[in-house]
């Protein structure tokens, strides 16, 4: 009973601000929690507790000794104790004890009672290195394959495939027998397999190779390199693995190709958003906006202070949810900004389109530096959500990551609002009306400088979206904008001016002619390559891949 | 209307940029130069470096000046334009006359301005980690040359501690300083026996941001047995996409430790970290060092900039280290000349943050400790290996065949930076 308020005691008696009844008390209790401790250390705890206090070792070798016995014990507590180890959650209390720490809560992680009375400040966190966390994993691997947790097994079936071994063979049959769920299965007999591989019989390993030439893992594919590589190799295991590692490698050339393809369309979405914003203000209405890329920053910082709200004022589950608001917060301010840009500047510019220039590129600084006086230069830390963290395998080979792919659905949706916006609603009409024929369509009725305004507005908030969404993938720095003005212009003018279909196109093919290119060019040569053929083309194209045809065309020109 | 406009256009890129020029003319007081960037690309790091000189001479002036003089600084922006350096250089020298300059970032913008110090004779201090292959008589440089970074960083990584990688990627920006480097570590590689095809090179462009592709290339070259390692000279801004893409494909440090030489405190604040915990970087300080004077200086520097949160880094310790010891210098010979103050500088010696005490040597860079620091969840490094003690600067590498012989010493019988036989034979 007493162990549950063993600190609050201790530190009542250092810091020696006790009336003396309570101090009594307090003895009492203290000697309570000696007795408790020491009983509990001697009946079952012995070798845990020393192999606990051996984690807080001075050097990191015996740290990793400690770490492997842990593993090697069996107990079910090792299990926290290591897992709080990786997450650099353990700490020394400055008695000496160690603990496990969880947000507000402290452990014992030998009674897993909980703790009070110890401050974060004097505790001491237990350092470890990448050599360290890679025993830990091992040592947990081999601790949670019987885990009650699914996903828990799931990891460490897919991680025994790391470091196979005799001793992981037995473990792995073991669990094997007791697994229930068919995918966890397979994969530990995957694991299994590779464990022969390395140690079993002559049939097991041919079984193995058999087997395992049916994968696109490049880790198995690792593994069959090596075992064909070794010396002493038997011939009929030769030719097992030649033929295994020579369909290995066909399914990894299909596998890379759809990595690529994959890459190149991520990249075209990118690129995609990031012109959508200007394929209006430049493309629809004619205006050389220089200061789109600042619009697209307005948008990311937009998205990192809805975050800053979110934390500071919101209980911490609703984080993951700060990009709902950020969306709509980006567009309504960017179009807001860009409404004031027109109805300030740009309105006195139609038809100037080198003053315009000038003037939208005057105001891109202008928006940089005052971005610069409100937030600092340094860059600003925007977190993905965690359901936008990490990603997935979908074949063996290649990861798809979750960012990536949100960051495609969401451009499609954009895009696919805004072709509605323009084709089915009236304002839409108007604004196609006023950039084919302003003074027809005022004579019609139409309140021109009003839908100049809103349209400016409307490419403008699109590009907001597009900060909120690159906010995911890169850097939110006031130099932000610089960095995609010059992209998207070359999407718009590729694409074909005035035409969204021409715009998705261009984006998409710019993407994906990037990625092909990079394996074999390098990042580098690989835009020089592109840059260039952009340059051909529109010197035999001068308006673009979709080029609008007719009366709008010749008034545009 | 488009005039007015443009006027003030021109008039609002004109206060931004030059925020606090002095104006005040030396009678009783001693001017020193500050060539950073407050604007552009590199406004990200630089601007901080000002800061710091700022808040040097503030503490100086407090303490009753220098010679008895009051301490200003001249502080221009060179907007991360190369030839913008050189010009502001010269104005600095010749207009304003001062003393000393702190200044620099890049590579590039050093070599824009070293012509103009060494024709006007002035004095500047350098305060970042570079590719060494230099030294000149008018700068003095503070921050690590490669045999006080990449090297040990990567013999670290060789090491059992570190995890005995026997693969290596080296990825950078395209520029000289990633160039060389990767030069000196790829020959540093082979002489330890690393097989050439046990090396990948690759280089992308200043700002690249999209890095599926490095990355994935990364995991497979990786996926061959053997242990991998990558040593990042990514620089600047590419920075936060590739360690997003890195965490997001599900690299952990465990399995392949990512080694930068150009990502500190200052960088990791624009960066989720909790996905890069134990990803390395390799420096000679870091905030997290603990000692007094190290506290000392973190305090000076937040009751300074009037905001707790902000970080220190490698490069501002740099600075302190240059400017105590320029300070040191001055009193010792009495004189903010240039000549007697290069004199006087060397063998001075500055308590630094990083616990050690570091050495002003005869070829104008630094002895200083080497640490190699594991990134938090915080954003802050833990120190998980560092040398006993400080370690002399090369400023031309042992490991590249061309610069074999070179000797940089500008004492007594070489007075030279780059010569193979001394300037003064007997």
């Amino acid at each position: 009973m007493g162990a549950r308020r063993p600190s609050p005691a201790m530190r009542a008696m250092r810091e020696r601000v006790l009336s003396t009844a309570k101090r009594v008390r307090v003895l009492l209790l203290s000697g309570l929690v000696l007795l408790a401790i020491v009983g509990a250390s001697s009946a079952w705890a012995d070798e845990f507790a020393t192999l606990l206090s051996d984690l807080a070792g001075a050097s990191f070798a015996d740290k990793e000794k400690a770490v492997i016995a842990l593993g090697r014990l069996g107990d079910e507590r090792a299990v926290a104790v290591l897992t709080a180890l990786k997450d650099g959650r353990l700490i020394k209390a400055p008695d000496g004890r160690i603990l496990v720490s969880d947000a507000a809560r402290l452990t014992d992680p030998i009674t897993g009672t909980s703790v009070s009375g110890v401050a974060a400040d004097d505790a001491e966190r237990i350092r470890l290195n990448n050599r360290l966390r890679g025993t830990i994993e091992g040592a947990l691997g081999e601790l949670t394959l019987f885990s009650s947790d699914p996903a828990a097994r799931l990891a460490a079936a897919q991680d025994a495939l790391r470091h196979p071994s005799a001793d992981q063979a037995a473990l792995l049959e073991r669990a094997i027998a007791a697994e229930q769920d068919t995918a966890i299965k397979a994969a530990m007999q995957q694991s299994l397999l590779a464990s022969h591989l390395v140690a079993g019989s002559k049939a097991e390993k041919l079984a193995a190779v058999r087997a395992l030439g049916g994968t696109t893992d490049p880790q198995i594919k690792n593994l069959l390199d090596q075992f064909r590589a070794a010396p002493d190799i038997d011939r009929d295991l030769r030719q097992a693995a030649d033929s295994a590692l020579a369909s290995i490698q066909n399914r990894l050339r299909l596998v890379g190709l759809a990595a690529s393809l994959f890459e190149g369309v991520s990249l075209g979405s990118v690129l995609l958003l990031a012109a959508i914003g200007l394929a209006i203000t430049f493309g629809v209405m004619g205006v050389i906006n220089m200061a789109h890329g600042e619009m697209i920053m307005l948008g990311a910082y937009a998205a990192y202070v809805c975050q800053q709200l979110f934390r500071a004022f919101l209980p911490p589950g609703w984080i993951d949810a700060y990009l709902v608001l950020a969306v709509p917060v980006a567009f309504i301010f960017t179009a807001g900004v860009g409404v004031l840009l027109e109805r300030s500047v740009i309105r006195f510019l139609y038809g100037r389109p080198l003053e315009t220039l000038l003037a939208t590129w005057g105001a891109s600084l202008i928006l940089q530096q005052a971005v610069r006086s409100v937030f600092g230069s340094p860059n600003r830390e925007v977190a993905n959500p965690t359901w936008m963290t990490g990603g997935f395998d979908p074949i063996g080979g290649f990861t798809i990551t979750w960012n990536r792919l949100a960051i495609i659905v969401f451009c499609l949706i954009v895009l696919g609002v805004l072709a509605l916006i323009l084709n089915r609603t009236s304002f839409g009409l108007h604004m196609r009306a006023v950039t084919q024929n302003r003074a027809m369509a005022s004579v019609m009725g139409i309140r021109s400088a009003r839908i100049d305004a809103l349209t400016f507005g409307l490419g403008s908030g699109v590009a907001g979206m597009a900060g909120v969404a690159l906010s995911q993938i890169g850097n939110v720095s006031p130099n932000l904008g610089t960095i995609y003005i010059v992209d998207s212009f070359l999407v718009v003018v590729f694409g074909g001016v005035g035409n969204l279909m021409g715009t998705l196109v261009g984006a998409l093919s710019l993407g994906i002619a990037n990625k092909f290119l990079e394996p074999v060019a390098g990042a580098i040569l690989g835009k020089i390559v592109v840059l260039v053929a952009i340059i051909l083309f529109i010197q035999r194209r001068p308006r673009g891949l979709f080029a609008l045809k007719g009366r709008t065309a010749e008034a545009e020109a | 209307m488009v005039k007015e406009i443009w006027h003030a256009v021109i008039a609002a890129a004109v206060i931004a940029g030059v925020p606090m020029a002095a104006t005040a003319q030396s009678g009783g007081t001693i001017k020193i130069g500050v060539l950073h960037s407050l604007s552009g690309t590199m406004a990200i790091s630089e601007t901080t470096l000002k800061d710091t000189i700022l808040m040097m001479v503030d503490d100086m002036n407090k303490k009753g000046g220098l010679l008895g003089k009051k301490v200003e600084a001249a502080v221009v922006d060179p907007a991360s334009n190369w030839p913008l350096f050189a010009e502001k250089a010269r104005d600095l020298l010749s207009k304003e006359k001062v003393a000393a300059v702190f200044g620099c970032w890049t590579s590039v913008s050093r070599k824009s301005v070293l012509p103009v110090f060494e024709e006007l004779n002035g004095l500047l201090f350098y305060p970042v980690q570079y590719e060494g292959e230099e030294s000149s008589k008018n700068v003095f440089y503070t921050g690590a040359a490669p045999n006080q970074q990449a090297i040990p960083a990567v013999e670290y990584l060789m090491d059992n501690e570190g995890g005995a990688a026997k693969r290596w990627v080296l990825e950078g920006t395209d520029y000289v300083y990633p160039r060389t480097t990767n030069k000196i570590l790829e020959a540093f590689l082979k002489s330890k026996g690393v097989a050439p095809e046990d090396i990948k090179i690759n280089y992308t462009p200043f700002g690249h941001s999209d890095w599926q592709t490095e990355v994935a290339a990364i995991k497979s070259f990786a996926s061959a047995g053997k242990k991998t390692a990558v040593v990042s000279t990514i620089n600047g801004d590419a920075n936060v996409p590739f360690y997003k893409e890195l965490a997001n494909a599900g690299i952990k440090a465990s399995d392949i430790p990512v080694v930068a030489f150009s990502v500190g405190e200052e960088e990791l604040a624009g960066i989720d970290t909790k996905n890069l915990v134990g990803h390395l970087a390799a420096w000679n300080y870091f905030q997290s060092v603990k000692n007094p004077t190290n506290e000392a200086f973190i305090k000076q520097w937040h009751d300074f900039i009037k905001n707790p949160k902000r970080v220190t880094n490698d490069p501002m310790e740099a600075h302190y280290i240059g400017f105590k010891m320029w300070e040191q210098a001055v009193r010792q010979a009495g004189t903010t000349d240039v000549d007697a103050v290069r004199q006087a500088m060397y063998g001075q010696k500055v308590k630094a943050p990083s616990g050690l005490v570091a050495v002003m040597n005869t070829n104008h860079h630094l002895s200083k400790p080497v640490m190699i620091g594991e990134i938090q969840a915080n954003g802050q490094f833990d120190i998980v290996w560092q040398t006993k003690e400080a370690i002399k600067a090369d400023a031309w590498s042992p490991y590249l065949p061309e610069d074999k012989g070179k000797i940089a010493d500008w004492t007594y019988p070489w007075v030279c930076g780059n010569c193979t036989a001394p300037k003064y034979a007997d």
